[in-house]
Formats: structure tokens, C-alpha cells, sequence
């Protein structure tokens, strides 16, 4: 019954898109040919599927995603004018396809950016070498029907002075399954700062299934800020699969504040020595909201460094989830990995789910992790109201102090400045 | 200011305080003095407003209110103070941020505007001289990494920034080195006036030669068994705790 199921979601989805899409042109056609092999083989993940055990995909798009129009609203410099971020260079990625129009103009040297549809004979070699179709259904889909997505490289040696912005907005006006897809790439020495903002404009609801790659060559260092309030009509799913390589430095801060579906993946390679990756994240659910990270560091070589730090809030029914995985291969001597996850619980309905997982081979390596949940800290809430302060200012005082280590961790002064007033809003 | 009439409370079955009467009116210093175990951070504990204890008898009232019919906050901004015995670490809230929420929202219970910025600052500044608080402090999270003296010294800091009519200060000579104790009680005498009392809540006598008491209680098991003047605290430290409680013996 439950095989039945899901190839009758797959299939209609795949008959679906595969009426509307046009030929891709920056994959190799064999490629997409296995990614549908893939897809159909796997289906879309359900939760009997271990990585997706509280994320329910394929019941997601049977619920709400029955037919799907693509149809999209025109969208204005005016209409991106108010998610642009001041200090930054700001590019758009519009349901999923780069737009140049609405994009800003690269003042700054050094840095490439085009659709996947423009790409070299050599740039096109990169593509889907990070993210594989055989490793996730959902991978699969987008490499069978992503389009133009966005390619963005940071030449060797080249320091970006200011922040790189990447707002990827949807705006259908009917249900639609949007495959965005982008690779970053930073060369040998770059250094960039790069936020990613996921919004929607739209008037329907939208399931997008945004891959990311990230590609660090020696040496490289990028700090991402990944940040993501689309709102209640939406449902996504966000792969950021990054590759570090010898001496490279990968960030990556996640701030998710609204979505009534999210779920980060978050994979991490650390495929030489002495590089190192910090990932990070808050979240803040309500309603019935779930919001899923799921982290992979996977410590190939000797000698590098992983740290991990994730806050949750939950309120009313909503869900969050923190699962992290630790992979330190035979060869990943002299490893430090470290992870904590911490949550607070502000309804008897809501739920955090949490699980560490730390497989390790290798036998000279330090590695911990620590988890919490619990309610608000009634000994601080009892000293605050003793001091005159409200029941509502205090807890918000506690939740705001709870989240701060997060949100201080965004360098970008507009978008820290976004996030506090969001946040305040979202409490 | 405040009166205690026959107050009984208890946590889960036991019964801890079992019939206080106390009466501090303003511009007096009570000393409560007892041995471990005999209701005084109980006693401070359910004036604040804990919600732990269940108050099974006797009446509070506060400058003519129903003191136990507040909440801990309108307890507060209705002019009680309780400088803590543990006061607790809040990493992420600043102290200021704190004192200022704080200052408004007890200026806003009383129909006051905000306090502008300006004068709040020059106020810190002003307030954190009377405990020679290093004003670094000031901009640091609530308690998070402080001294023991530091923690005292920022509950009297609290204590002058707003101002309370009574202040409850329970065990704050404790862990305190002498150096730290002098800081301590200078800050305290000097926000004494004629409008506000001082309740200190104390294991020893130490405390006393420093902030001089009106009178002096004796709590033991849940009662005030002996009440009298500065000397009283004096005869105490000479006797120790072991004659009041032969004296006293309750079967329980």
C-alpha cells in the first residue's frame, strides 16, 4: 500500500514537471537521465526514510500539492527593492532562474556571476559534482528539472570588501514546485561573505527545492548567512552540500523564522587536512510549523576542526528538529568536532526532536556533543519579575538573551538588524 | 509599611513558616537572625512572591495593600525589594538593559513616562559609585561571570537604581570578605532615609556592626520566639544558637 503510495506521488509529480520544463542545458542529458532513475527508484522521501523520519515530504506534497500550475506573478526592481540588504551586492535568483535585470551590477573585480545556462564548457564540469542525485531523492529532482539556476565564482587570491546577497524569491499565483538550484564557488585564497535570503512575494503556496553547492578551494574562506523567512505559504526544502578543501574556512549561520515547511541539509565535506567548517542555526517555529535541520560534517583527512551550535524555540504545535552527523573517517587523525544543540519549549504542544550522531573510525580524535531542551529558566524569570519587570517583557528578555549568541554571530550589520526586528516579531 | 499578621506557609506538606507577626514601619532596620533551617529565606521568599510556597494563613499588608494578592512584579513596582542570596546569572540580558526595563516599567506602573536615556545613564553612573561597581559591570550580562562580592554588590547596585520603600536583604553578608562586607553596608546606609525600612535577613552578627538594627528577631522554627533591640544580636553571638533552641524546643 505505502509502495503504492509513493510512486503514485512521484509519478504524477515527475509527469507534471516534466510536461512544463524545457532542456537543461548545463547537465549532461545521462546525468538527468539517472537523477529521474533515482527519483524513481527512491520516491520522494517519506518518513519511513531514516533521514526524513519527522519530514513527512511526500505526505507534504500529496496534502498540498495535488496540481501544480507554475504560474508566476511579474515581479519589479520595486517589489525586491524592501529584501535587498544596503552594504551588499544584491543578486536574484527568481523562481529559480537568475535575473539579471533585477540584479545589481558586480562593481567589485574577481567575481563571476551567470546562470547555469551560460556556463563555459569548463564551468559546466563543475556542476553537480558536490550534490549527488544517487545520495537524496530530493537532490535528484532538482538536478532533473532545476533551470538556469545561479553560478556565482570568486577568482583566486580576490577578497570581496563588501557582502555578496543572493535573494531567491518565489512568486506564484497558483501551488507551484520550484528547483532552484546555485553553485558557489571560491578559489584558491578568495575570501567572501554571502548571504542567502529565501522570500516569497507570491500568493500561493510553493514547495521549493533549493540545492545548493559550495565549492572551497585551498585555502578559500567563505562565511554564509543563510536566512529564511518566506512566510506561511510556503514549503521548502534547502541542500547546501559544501565541499573544503586544504587550509579553507566554511560558515554557515541559519536563521529560520517562518516557512510552514523547512528542512535544511546541511553536508559538509571536509575533503583534505587542516580545513575547518562552524555550523550554525536558529530557529523559531509556531503554529504547526516544522522546521527540520539536519547536519552532516564529514571529517575525511587529519587534522580538522568542526563546531556546531543550534538554538530552537517552539511554540503552540510546532516542531523542530536538530539532527547532526558526525562522520570522522579512518584517516581523519587529530580531529576536533564538537556540537551542542539547545532548545526551549514554550507550549505543552510543541516538539523538539534532537539526535547527536558521532560515528567515528578513527581513534585519536576529539569529538562531543551536548543536547537540551527545556522551558524558560523560572529561577532568571522569578529574578526578573522580582525587579518589577512583567511576565511578557521578561520571557521575552530571556528568549531574546537565549537567541543572541546566534544572531551575533551575523556580521552583516543590515541583515543582523533585520533579524532582530523579524525575531522580535516571530516571539 | 509593611504588616505580618500570623503568616503560615508551607512547601508541598511541610510547614515552614507557622505564624510570623512582624510590623516594620518606615525609616527602621529589622534584623531577622536565625539558625539553618528556621524559615528566613522563606520568610523573604514568599514576601517576593515565590511561587513555590503555599500560603495556608495570616495576611500581609503593604503601605495598605493586600501585599499576597500581587504578583511578584506589582510587589516590585510597589516598592519591595528582595536583594537575592543566590542572585541568578542571565547570560545575554544586559545589566543595563535589565535596570532599564525594569526602571520603566515600574515608572509605568505609577503613570510615569520612560526615563530618557540620558538621565538613565548619568543615573548608573551616580548608582554604581555608592557599591564601587566597576561600571564595566554595568554593560556585562546579569551575574554571568561575577564574583561573589561582585553579585552582592550588583543587588545593592539594583537596589539603588530603583529605589524600593522596603528592602529585604536576605543572607547578603554571606561569602562576603571584609573589604566586600564594608562596600556592602556603606551602599545600604546610605540609601536609608526616613521614607524607607530595611529588612536583613542574617545567620551571624557580623553584618550588624556595620548596618546598625532598630531591632532584632529571633526566627526558630518558623516562628519569632524572641524580639528585642541591637543587643539582643550581641547576646546571640555570645550565647550561639544552642540556648535559643534548648529555650525554645517545639515539639514538632
Amino acid at each position: 500500500m505505502m509502495v503504492e503510495t509513493k510512486s503514485t506521488v512521484t509519478q504524477s509529480l515527475l509527469e507534471q514537471l516534466q510536461k512544463q520544463s524545457g532542456k537543461i542545458a548545463f547537465i549532461p542529458d545521462a546525468e538527468i537521465v539517472a537523477a529521474i532513475r533515482h527519483l524513481e527508484e527512491k520516491g520522494v522521501p517519506n518518513n519511513k526514510h531514516e533521514d526524513y523520519k519527522y519530514c513527512n515530504i511526500e505526505a507534504y506534497i500529496r496534502k498540498e500539492f495535488k496540481s501544480i500550475e507554475q504560474t508566476f506573478n511579474e515581479v519589479t526592481n520595486a517589489d525586491i527593492a524592501p529584501h535587498k540588504l544596503e552594504e551588499a551586492i544584491n543578486i536574484v535568483v527568481l523562481n529559480g532562474a537568475y535575473n539579471e535585470a533585477l540584479s545589481e551590477k558586480i562593481i567589485v573585480k574577481g567575481i563571476t556571476v551567470k546562470a547555469l545556462n551560460e556556463l563555459s564548457a569548463n564551468e559546466k564540469l563543475l556542476i553537480a559534482t558536490q550534490a549527488k542525485s544517487d545520495v537524496d531523492a530530493l537532490i535528484a529532482l532538482n538536478t532533473a528539472f532545476s533551470n538556469n539556476g545561479l553560478f556565482l565564482q570568486i577568482e583566486k587570491s580576490n577578497i570581496v570588501p563588501m557582502p555578496i546577497h543572493i535573494i531567491y524569491v518565489n512568486s506564484n499565483n497558483a501551488s507551484a514546485l520550484v528547483n532552484s538550484r546555485s553553485f558557489i564557488h571560491a578559489q584558491q585564497c578568495a575570501e567572501a561573505t554571502l548571504v542567502e535570503s529565501f522570500v516569497n512575494i507570491g500568493t500561493a503556496k510553493v514547495f521549493t527545492n533549493y540545492v545548493s553547492e559550495k565549492l572551497l578551494d585551498e585555502n578559500a574562506k567563505l562565511t554564509c548567512f543563510t536566512y529564511q523567512n518566506e512566510g506561511p505559504l510556503s514549503y521548502s526544502v534547502n541542500t547546501n552540500q559544501a565541499k573544503v578543501n586544504r587550509y579553507a574556512n566554511y560558515n554557515n549561520t541559519t536563521i529560520t523564522l517562518s516557512g510552514e515547511l523547512v528542512r535544511n541539509n546541511h553536508n559538509v565535506e571536509l575533503a583534505s587536512d587542516y580545513c575547518e567548517a562552524h555550523l550554525n542555526g536558529l530557529f523559531i517555529t509556531n503554529g504547526t510549523q516544522l522546521v527540520d535541520n539536519h547536519t552532516l560534517i564529514d571529517h575525511q583527512m587529519p587534522n580538522c576542526e568542526s563546531n556546531e551550535l543550534y538554538k530552537g524555540i517552539a511554540k503552540d504545535k510546532s516542531i523542530g528538529v536538530f539532527n547532526g552527523k558526525i562522520y570522522v573517517r579512518k584517516d581523519a587523525q587529530k580531529t576536533n568536532a564538537y556540537q551542542s544543540s539547545k532548545n526551549i519549549l514554550l507550549s505543552d504542544d510543541a516538539t523538539i526532536n534532537t539526535k547527536p550522531q558521532l560515528e567515528i573510525y578513527a581513534d585519536d580524535v576529539k569529538c562531543s556533543h551536548g543536547t537540551s531542551t527545556g522551558k524558560v529558566d523560572e529561577e532568571a524569570l522569578f529574578y526578573l519579575k522580582a525587579r518589577g519587570i512583567g511576565d511578557t517583557s521578561a520571557r521575552k528578555l530571556l528568549l531574546q538573551a537565549f537567541a543572541q549568541e546566534l544572531i551575533d554571530k551575523v556580521e552583516v550589520d543590515s541583515l543582523k538588524e533585520r533579524i532582530l526586528q523579524e525575531f522580535e516579531k516571530a516571539l | 509599611m509593611i504588616s505580618i499578621k500570623n503568616l503560615k506557609a508551607s512547601i508541598g506538606e511541610k510547614e515552614i513558616l507557622r505564624g510570623i507577626n512582624l510590623e516594620v514601619k518606615a525609616g527602621e532596620v529589622h534584623a531577622i537572625m536565625g539558625p539553618n533551617g528556621s524559615g528566613k529565606s522563606t520568610l523573604s521568599s514568599v514576601l517576593a512572591g515565590r511561587e513555590d510556597y503555599d500560603v495556608t494563613e495570616g495576611e500581609v499588608t503593604f503601605n495598605g495593600k493586600n501585599l499576597l494578592d500581587m504578583s511578584p512584579e506589582d510587589r516590585a513596582r510597589e516598592g519591595l525589594f528582595l536583594a537575592f542570596q543566590y542572585p541568578v546569572e542571565i547570560p545575554g540580558v544586559s545589566n543595563v538593559n535589565f535596570l532599564r526595563t525594569a526602571l520603566n516599567e515600574i515608572r509605568a506602573y505609577h503613570g510615569q513616562e520612560e526615563m530618557p536615556a540620558k538621565d538613565f545613564l548619568a543615573l548608573v553612573k551616580e548608582k554604581s559609585k555608592l557599591v564601587e561597581l566597576d561600571s564595566k559591570l554595568a554593560s556585562r550580562s546579569v551575574n554571568e561571570g561575577f564574583s561573589g562580592g561582585e553579585k552582592k554588590r550588583n543587588e545593592i547596585f539594583q537596589m539603588a537604581m530603583l529605589n524600593p520603600k522596603l528592602a529585604i536583604l536576605d543572607e547578603t553578608d554571606s561569602g562576603l570578605d571584609i573589604d566586600a562586607l564594608r562596600i556592602v553596608a556603606n551602599g545600604v546606609n546610605k540609601l536609608k532615609s526616613k521614607d524607607n525600612a530595611t529588612i536583613l535577613i542574617t545567620h551571624y552578627q557580623r553584618l550588624l556592626d556595620y548596618i546598625v538594627p532598630d531591632f532584632v528577631h529571633i526566627l526558630y522554627k518558623g516562628r519569632i520566639v524572641k524580639s528585642g533591640g541591637k543587643e539582643l544580636a550581641l547576646e546571640l553571638e555570645a550565647k550561639g544558637y544552642d540556648e535559643i533552641k534548648k529555650e525554645f524546643e517545639i515539639a514538632d
